[in-house]
């Protein structure tokens, strides 16, 4: 066995355990009190998991994107929140190993990350560019100091109030045009977190996102150096989707499993009687299976284009149009399958306080279509479909 | 190995194996599916043995091997549910 195969495979035992043991007991507690998932965070902290994806000579524990992938399935089946959480930390984490070009700032602060289990979180909407990720208006300015500052306004900042820094975009300069953006990378102490919002949701309660205004001093060498653009193409987009996916998808499963366990707890009590249910539920599992197919095949798509030379395929039309049908099937799917559930078990699953409930997996996965609008990205993808030639 | 598995496996092979004979002549190392019990019914068993026993037989023990005798029953009874020995 390879100590590549080892590594993922002891960093999957270990989440599986800690979504077990742990994200399972407080999701509830999380949802019903909108609160941030510290239990499950703290445990991902004690294993290292926050810096899984680090390579290894910067301290971290240089797991595949596969692996990353599919812990956030399994935390994804017992907390929407933690999982999401999760998920969006290591697309930033992954974002910063694939772009910083051996950037000496960028290499000690995946150091420190490591040692420290530092939870990053990122700050790319912005009131005023209609959800458009790829436009700015907050810009990089000159501080008094002499060094440099940014102040952006943010509809929502994913536990925000909880993270340790911040991977923020914003125009590379005062002069600079909405679509010239950078990421600036800011610590908490270098950071104001104004609160501007509430965050009482249908779902996806935990991941504490209200809006805040966010200013940052900081110094030159915490400005990536890559162009957003292409970071954007490359990694924030498709490892969004693709992570984002393997959550939805942990949540579906959540719910088909409840499903499975009614029914089978029905034709246990009477063996050999029909169980009407047992029907819905292969309906549902085909919905499932077509989900996990959408999502593990995006994965493995991502995984050989990343290997390329360049990279220069995840910008092509044809790959923008790949990752967002990704986000578009998988978000429209998942909720779909646990509505499905929702027939197969009847009225427990629609009870709250039931064994069988799947009000949670309903909700949170309701949150999907809106995480980049779907219709937002209908729009893209039909301006793409105009012009693209291969697809 | 407590009685009282053995009896209660017999009793749920009673009311679902669909044995051509009573099920007390049987001898607990006799082979089921011989004695007539049909791949059917043998779902309805595993079935009703998860519902008496509150445990799961996990994939690798449905096998015809596992559920041919009612000392393979209570073999993997035991190995999933020790305090019921």
């Amino acid at each position: 066995m390879s100590i590549a195969v080892d590594r993922d495979r002891a960093f999957l035992a270990s989440v599986r355990r800690i979504a077990e043991d742990v994200a399972a007991l407080y999701a509830d507690e999380v949802d019903r009190d909108a609160r941030f998932p510290r239990e499950t965070i703290d445990a991902l902290r004690e294993a290292g998991a926050l810096s899984a994806f680090v390579p290894e000579h910067l301290g971290g524990g240089e797991v595949s994107l596969a692996a990353l992938a599919h812990g956030c399935l399994e935390l994804g089946r017992r907390c929407s929140s933690a999982a999401m959480v999760f998920a969006m930390h290591q697309i930033q984490v992954a974002t910063i190993v694939r772009h910083l070009d051996a950037a000496p700032w960028f290499e000690s602060y995946l150091r420190e990350l490591a040692s420290d289990q530092r939870l990053v979180a990122s700050v790319t909407s912005e009131i005023g560019t209609g959800g458009d990720m790829g436009r700015s208006i907050a810009a990089v300015m000159p501080a008094q100091d002499g060094g440099l500052e940014f102040e952006k306004q943010a509809p929502t900042v994913s536990y925000g109030g909880h993270a340790d820094d911040l991977f923020t975009t914003v125009r590379r300069s005062a002069g600079a045009e909405p679509g010239d953006q950078v990421l600036v990378l800011s610590r908490a102490s270098e950071t104001e977190l104004q609160p501007a919002g509430s965050w009482d949701t249908i779902g996806m309660r935990g991941t504490c996102s209200p809006g805040f205004v966010v200013r940052a001093r900081f110094g030159p060498e915490q400005v990536l150096a890559a162009p957003f653009s292409t970071v954007m193409h490359e990694s924030i987009v498709p490892l969004s989707h693709i992570l984002w996916s393997f959550v939805w998808l942990g949540i579906a499963t959540e719910a088909f499993e409840r499903g499975r366990s009614f029914v089978r707890a029905a034709a246990r009590r009477k063996p050999g009687d029909p169980v009407p249910a047992a029907h819905s539920l292969s309906r549902v599992m085909s919905e499932l299976s077509m989900l996990r197919a959408e999502v593990e095949s995006a994965l493995q798509e991502f995984i050989l284009a990343s290997e390329e030379p360049g990279r220069e395929r995840l910008s092509t039309m044809a790959s923008v149009l790949r990752f967002n049908n990704l986000k578009l099937a998988a978000s429209e799917q998942a909720p779909r399958v646990c509505t499905g559930v929702l027939e197969v078990i009847g009225i427990a699953a629609y009870k709250n306080d039931s064994p069988f409930g799947v009000g949670r997996q309903l909700r949170d996965a309701l949150s999907a279509r809106l995480m980049v609008a779907n219709e937002r990205i209908h729009a893209v993808d039909a301006g793409l479909l105009l012009i693209a030639k291969e697809i | 190995m407590n009685d009282n598995v053995k009896v209660e496996i017999r009793r749920v092979l009673r009311d679902h194996a669909r044995l051509p004979v009573d099920i007390d002549s049987i001898d607990e190392q006799a082979d089921l599916f011989q004695a007539g019990m049909s791949s059917h019914a043998s779902v309805n068993v595993m079935l009703a043995l998860e519902d008496a026993f509150d445990l799961e037989f996990p994939d690798q023990m449905l096998k015809r091997s596992v559920f041919e005798s009612v000392a393979g029953i209570a073999a993997a009874v035991n190995e999933l549910q020790p305090e019921a020995a």
